[in-house]
């Protein structure tokens, strides 16, 4: 057990009288007030602009911003310099995928996933669009899990850059992320993994995948919203043009010409998010304070349960496959996704219901839609009971 | 009353399971597919018109129980109405007809059968003009 649910204000507020239970975690997760009382503190006694200025409070700023990089590039075993703050998973893979649109030739290729979020296919529709390349999908297996077979043949010499989830948002899969950059390697391609799911539940080290670029949101990981990180390699990143331009990121400007600021200052145009650097911080202390491997430990306990309660109600299908982090889709027969949410939700349940930004995955799977509970480390047992009981409702009030 | 009871009262849940007016018309005056992006819910709406009155309206679709209840109580509240009178319902109008008080989250839901109707008409007359 991790008793961490006394730093997290939100989690003891009630919903329609009934006590919060809160299995929306892959959408975002719910903040400790340390997290909280950090960006209190910034707002209260440090803010200023960052870099910019020499007085006491920009020096302060300054350092916490600074800092932010080096422990997030600590958290990933990166080097600071290859850390870039971005507004969230998103536009780190359009930073990418933006270069890519710059760079790619007709014949070249693109391979992606079946299970890919639609923020790490459609950028890559727009590269394609552009540039004339063309998009390969690895194709998953009924269990929802990738086959590094194919994935050997799929993947050629045409091929520039393979972009993938480590972590599937609908399935909970965890994708050979390691081995499917050892193939990109071998054919001379670069490999994105967007890490929206993973990083915040598991440990992950760039280093030990060899990606060359990682992507992911503070959100999702106790930090504030509006903060996210692109991870690259820094000889890679010394070669890609920036993606916004303006100020902070250059070293001298003419009315004629500019040139770039040092890694990672040349991706980070403009004033930054400040106090969301200082949120994401202090979320990370948080994480490292708990463990990532106890955090990962904890929630493969929870799922287990979860998916044999859940197994045991008849009417409900579980989609995806054995080995997951706590992701579980699954639909309730004759029973539409949204109505089981709501009723969930009379009962202070908090889920997803819907196509969860992975239309392509739906119809492959051949749903509408689809539940969605998915947990993180402050989550117990006794809420998986209150969720299941919920969800025995459903099915006295909808007759299924 | 208990939240998730007042949401899926019977009544609506009647209609959800046999709906009114459930089935295409073929060769019809009107014929127009609506969606609502994040949920999902699909709705395509037929209507015979004749001297500016449905005469007969159908729907199919998928979706969830207050899209697809929405939709057989909203054909069933047409038909025979004047097509200037079913272009001017507000949203208002259509809430007040279900059985429900549908909740801000689910509005959407339940007004997709008239977004698909309106739109539907508007098109037709456009095609009569030409
Ligand atoms: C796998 C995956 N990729 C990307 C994203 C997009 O993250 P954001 O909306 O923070 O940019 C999400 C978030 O839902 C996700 O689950």
């Amino acid at each position: 057990m991790i008793d961490a649910r006394k730093d997290f204000p939100i989690l003891s507020r009630k919903v329609h009288g009934k006590k919060l239970v809160y299995l929306d975690n892959a959408a975002t997760a719910q903040k400790p007030k340390q997290v909280i009382e950090a960006i209190k503190n910034y707002y209260e006694n440090y803010n200023s602009n960052v870099h910019r200025a020499v007085h006491q409070l920009s020096a302060e700023a300054t350092d916490a911003y600074d800092e932010a990089h080096e422990k997030t590039a600590n958290f990933i075993n990166a080097e600071e310099e290859e850390v870039i703050f971005t507004k969230n998973t998103t536009e780190s893979i359009n930073i990418i995928a933006n270069h890519f649109a710059r760079t790619l030739r007709k014949n070249d290729e693109i391979v992606l996933t079946q299970m890919e979020h639609h923020s790490n296919i459609v950028p890559w529709l727009n590269t394609a669009k552009i540039t004339g390349a063309k998009i390969k999908y690895a194709e998953i297996n009924k269990d929802g899990e990738l086959d590094l077979e194919q994935i050997k043949k799929l993947i050629t010499n045409k091929t520039k850059i393979v972009a993938l989830a480590h972590v599937s948002n609908v399935l909970g899969t965890i994708n050979p992320v390691k081995e499917i950059a050892k193939v990109a390697h071998d054919k001379g391609a670069l490999v994105l993994i967007d890490g929206a799911q993973s990083v915040p539940h598991m440990p992950v080290d760039v280093k030990e995948l060899d990606c060359d670029f990682l992507a992911f949101s503070a959100h999702k990981m106790l930090g504030p919203t509006g903060i996210g990180v692109l991870y690259g390699k820094k000889e890679l990143l010394e070669n890609i043009e920036p993606f916004n331009f303006g100020g902070d990121m250059i070293k001298e400007v003419t009315f004629e010409n500019a040139s770039w600021n040092d890694l990672p200052w040349k991706f980070e145009a403009g004033t930054p998010n400040m106090a969301g650097a200082v949120g994401l911080s202090a979320a990370i202390d948080y994480l490292k304070k708990i463990g990532m491997e106890k955090i990962r430990e904890h929630e493969l306990e929870l799922t287990k349960y979860a998916i044999k309660k859940l197994s045991s109600i008849e009417g409900v299908e579980i989609y995806g496959p054995k080995q997951r982090v706590g992701v579980i889709s699954f639909n309730l027969k004759n029973v539409h996704p949204h109505d089981v949410s709501s009723i969930l939700d009379s009962e202070g349940v908090a889920v997803r219901g819907g196509h969860h930004c992975a239309m392509p995955l739906m119809k492959l799977l051949g749903i509408q839609g689809s539940v969605r509970a998915s947990f993180y480390f402050y989550n117990t047992k006794e809420e998986i009971d209150v969720f299941v009981k919920a969800l025995a409702k459903v099915k006295k009030i909808m007759g299924a | 009353m208990d939240l998730a009871e007042d949401m899926y009262k019977e009544e609506l849940l009647e209609h959800y399971r046999e709906p009114q007016n459930y089935g295409e018309i073929k060769d019809t005056d009107v014929k127009y597919k609506d969606f609502n992006p994040v949920c999902g819910d699909e709705i395509e709406i037929y209507a015979d018109i004749k001297k500016g009155v449905i005469e007969n309206v159908k729907f199919t679709g998928k979706g969830c129980a207050i899209s697809q209840a929405a939709a057989s109580i909203l054909t069933e509240h047409i038909k025979s109405k004047k097509i200037e009178d079913v272009k001017k319902m507000s949203n208002e109008e259509v809430l007040e007809l279900l059985p429900i008080k549908v909740s801000n989250l689910r509005i959407k839901c339940g007004l997709l059968a008239l977004k698909a109707i309106q739109k539907g008409l508007l098109i037709y007359e456009r095609k009569k003009h030409e």
